[in-house]
């Protein structure tokens, strides 16, 4: 790779990245169109959107940089709200995502089409033209916050934006006050945070300027809460949080929304709503209090500060009441000795953000969705896959020299004719087993490196499914579940375009519209889902809607019409074989499309593409109740296990992740029904292929078979050998050149004594065993 | 003895574009932190000569970082850089009135950042 490859791909795999977040933003906001948006969200795509531009900026991507910049202001417009977040809005930031992958996709091939020129500028003006500026409020807000001209300066724009917002819709704000060991003060935070984000908005975090200990640190969370103050305390039982009201003047004029100011005479009528009648803040100092003496108070805290927002002492009575003049409301923070700070929150603080997010209680009628947060990404350490792939495949020659390593221990220990030599072999056995062992692991950690979730690929589907199901007018429910299996990365990269594909059909043509759901009495919402689920070696992911289903008659219609299988072949087949007709090349037209709902568009395409991963696809479906596609794929496409079996004198090599049995059976067990031969096992009828036979290899006269059932989903297949060797692991090499295109063999392998066999590929052979049956018949 | 320079920065690559750009100074040492707590927890540790914060970050902004350095009588002299991107005046002013010592608008040329350096690390 030249530098200039190099430092490409490193552009090209942090941008992703920064695409990643900023389409799970984008998805969590288009998924709640119908309600207020998540100023979270708004501000995490503005943030990605900065990244990309500074960073595409630094590589010289001008197109990117561009584009990044439009999209960049139209969200700090959004962000600071001088932007309206409507449909419109949010359609142009789906598209310029879009638009983003696109140029990405092309710088990554060191392309730069004039045609994707033309769309990033006509997307650059689309975003610059949106939109119109929100009403004007004319008092600001803001002024009526009773907050010390000293925090309002170091509220960033934005901050304090959010702020006037909270005001502004009359949200009780809090100070959230608590105090952390310096050590680990951000777990501590990002404890509190997690507990508080879903009970409202976080809008600043000062750290507290008095000199500490050396050991301790103050945080003020300014805080807007959209629940009651019980609930609010509820929420934060175990944290070291201590709470404050901020007082809000009333507005001036009859400006809408309730006030939440702090009650004026002791006597006054009903707390503001969101206040409970037993006074919110007493309760928990009270208690606190309690705990005080035990702790020995932080240095930073003693009181010769004033607190950093001080309440409306002024104007309430029963505010001072409440929450304590300020002097009381310092000596009462609940400031233990950093050991002791640490016992109280032991159970949460090892716990990560997102757990105790979940734990704490969310009130009723608000869900929020889980938010993975940008700062997990950099847990993870991006390694380019190739470098994987080398390792993976050294580990597989150290596997091979371990093979000779224990084949010559075996040896010596067998044929030592001095006793030295045979004490000499039985201690080189011994380590080769020890390395045997380690190897393994290793070979288990390098394949676990590999594995990524795919629900990487779900997300961007979501985001699909969203926007196909708006172009083409249909409701849909999209369900996905399983997103945690976990797959070789490899995999889950090439599994995205099938998916899409099979997506795209399911909307475009397998859901009917609103109307015609409703008149057939299913309800008015199409139902699509996703699912991956592991099953042994092999992840099963199927994507199944409950639209009308495929057409048979029609299948039968067109394949017959095409010349693909004749009449007697047809009436021969099962329900399955007929609906899996559809994958044949050549079975789909534009033309058939719309009479066969539209199954069938280059589903070809989808099988090969699956083909490649050593995945097989089946599909099922029932007039007028939906249709269904069942993917089988392998965990791993680096390392697998593999039975060497003998034909012919010939030695092969079969993945033993899809052999289901090994039976033995005698030439006159084998049935020609048909014209095809069959065994009988179990009472089911089982295709039977002589491997020699295939590869035109002479046959051998012998007096029983050895087959190897194999399977994939549900297709069966016994395959005839002469011999069985055993079992080893094996890394396939693909065949170069002209041997590539040969049917039934996936690569080849060295087997460690020097001999390099061929690698069958099974799903390939399922395939031509069918074929060949029909080719015959 | 190398002057320290702490730089706080969220995004990755201006990050390390400015720590190329303070390296390149010689007599300088880089100290790079993603967010404002790091530069909490490391400011009690280390001394420091120099802070160059960005504004808007996650966790604590850089302002409050602004704010908490120049109200704590340990650190209340180390100057400190403010680096935002350009139409962020409001943020900029504010930096500048808690005490920061000057500004950089991205993006920028490391020879402005080095001169800005050189201002405020003396001997240089």
């Amino acid at each position: 790779m030249t530098p200039g490859g190099k430092a490409l791909a490193e552009f090209v795999a942090e941008a992703t990245e920064i695409l990643d977040a900023l389409g799970r933003d984008l998805l969590a906001l288009d998924e709640a169109r119908d309600q207020e948006a998540d100023p979270e969200h708004i501000n995490g795509i503005f943030r990605a959107a900065h990244s990309l531009k500074g960073l595409s900026g630094l590589f010289g991507q001008e197109r990117i940089t561009q584009l990044a910049h439009a999209a960049e202001d139209l969200l700090d417009r959004l962000r600071l709200g001088r932007l309206t977040l409507d449909d419109q809005v949010l359609d142009a930031l789906v598209d310029a995502l879009d638009t983003f992958q696109s140029l990405l996709g092309e710088t990554s091939r060191g392309e730069e089409g004039e045609d994707l020129t033309r769309r990033t500028r006509a997307m650059e003006d689309r975003l610059a033209r949106m939109g119109s500026p929100p009403p004007v409020v004319e008092e600001d807000p803001l002024e009526r916050l009773e907050l010390d001209a000293s925090v309002r300066a170091v509220f960033t724009e934005y901050e304090e934006h959010r702020l006037r917002e909270n005001v502004r819709r009359g949200v009780a704000l809090w100070r959230v006050r608590a105090a952390f060991d310096l050590s680990d003060f951000d777990k501590g935070l990002a404890d509190l945070n997690a507990r508080l984000k879903p009970l409202g908005e976080v809008i600043s975090t000062l750290p507290s300027s008095r000199p500490g200990g050396a050991t301790g640190i103050a945080f003020d969370l300014i805080f807007g809460a959209k629940v009651s103050a019980q609930e609010l305390e509820a929420g934060l039982q175990g944290t070291p949080a201590e709470l404050e009201p901020l007082a809000v003047r009333p507005p001036q004029d009859g400006e809408d929304g309730p006030a939440f100011d702090l009650p004026r005479s002791p006597d006054a009528a009903p707390p503001p709503s969101e206040t409970p009648d037993t006074g919110p803040v007493t309760a928990p100092r009270a208690k606190r209090k309690k705990k005080g003496p035990r702790s020995q108070p932080l240095a930073l805290e003693a009181g010769e500060t004033r607190p950093l927002l001080p309440v409306d002492t002024a104007t309430s009575g029963p505010g001072t009441a409440l929450t304590g003049a300020p002097s009381s409301g310092v000596t009462a923070l609940p400031l233990g000795s950093p050991p002791r700070m640490r016992a109280v929150e032991s159970p949460s603080a090892t716990t990560l953000g997102l757990q105790s997010a979940a734990s704490a209680p969310v009130p009723a009628g608000r869900p929020r969705p889980e938010e993975t947060s940008l700062r997990s990404l950099t847990q993870t350490v991006r390694v380019d896959i190739g470098r994987l792939d080398g390792l993976i495949n050294m580990v597989g020659e150290l596997l091979l020299i371990k093979a000779n390593l224990q084949r010559l221990a075996e040896t010596s220990r067998q044929d030592g004719t001095v006793a030295l030599s045979k004490l000499f072999g039985q201690e080189l056995s011994r380590e080769t087993r020890q390395l045997e062992r380690k190897l393994e692991a290793l070979q288990e950690g390098l394949l676990e490196a590999r594995m990524v979730p795919v629900g990487q690929v779900f997300d961007k589907l979501a985001r699909l499914v969203r926007r196909i199901a708006r172009e083409a007018g249909k409701e849909i429910d999209f369900v996905s579940t399983g997103g945690e299996v976990e797959l070789d990365k490899l995999i889950v990269e090439e599994l995205s375009d099938p998916l899409m594909h099979l997506i795209r059909n399911a909307i475009d043509h397998g859901a009917e519209g609103p109307e015609a759901r409703l008149s057939v009495g299913k309800p008015r919402r199409a139902l699509l889902r996703l699912r991956a689920e592991q099953k042994g070696n092999h992840v099963l992911i199927s994507v199944s809607d409950d639209g009308s289903g495929i057409d048979e008659s029609r299948v039968r219609e067109v394949a017959l019409s095409r010349g693909l299988v004749t009449a007697s072949q047809i009436s021969e087949m099962t329900r399955r074989e007929l609906l899996n007709l559809i994958f044949l090349p050549g079975f789909s037209t534009r033309s058939s499309v719309s009479a066969l709902s539209g199954r069938g568009v280059g589903l070809d395409v989808v099988k090969n593409n699956l083909g490649n991963l050593s995945g097989i696809i089946d599909v099922w479906s029932e007039r007028g109740k939906g249709t269904a596609f069942h993917l089988t794929l392998p965990v791993t496409l680096a390392i697998v296990r593999a039975l060497v079996v003998g034909v012919s004198g010939r030695t092969y090599a079969v993945p033993l992740n899809s052999v289901l049995e090994i039976l033995s059976v005698q030439p006159q067990d084998i049935r020609t029904v048909e014209r095809r031969e069959v065994l009988d096992l179990r009472g089911q009828t089982l295709p039977f292929l002589r491997l020699g036979r295939l590869f035109l290899l002479p046959e051998r006269e012998v007096n029983r078979h050895f087959v190897v059932v194999v399977g994939l989903a549900q297709q069966r297949l016994g395959i005839a050998v002469d011999e069985l060797f055993g079992q080893q692991d094996i890394v396939t090499k693909p065949l170069g050149g002209r041997l590539s295109g040969v049917k039934g063999i996936s690569g080849a392998t060295d087997l460690g004594n020097r001999r390099t066999v061929l690698v069958l590929d099974v799903a390939e052979l399922l395939e031509e065993g069918i074929a060949q049956e029909r080719r015959r018949a | 003895m190398k002057f320290k320079v702490l730089i706080v920065e969220d995004s990755k690559v201006s990050r390390e574009h400015i720590a190329a750009a303070v390296e390149s100074v010689d007599g300088i040492e880089a100290v790079a932190t993603a967010s404002g707590f790091e530069a909490l927890k490391l400011l009690p540790r280390q001394r420091f000569d120099l802070i160059i914060t960005d504004i808007n970050m996650p966790d604590i902004n850089g302002l409050e970082l602004i704010n908490f350095v120049k109200k704590n009588p340990n650190y209340r002299d180390v100057p400190l850089i403010i680096i935002t991107t350009e139409g962020r005046e409001q943020d900029r002013t504010r930096g500048m009135a808690l005490g920061a010592a000057g500004y950089l608008v991205k993006p920028f040329q490391p020879e402005d950042l080095e001169a800005l350096l050189r201002r405020f690390l003396k001997p240089l």
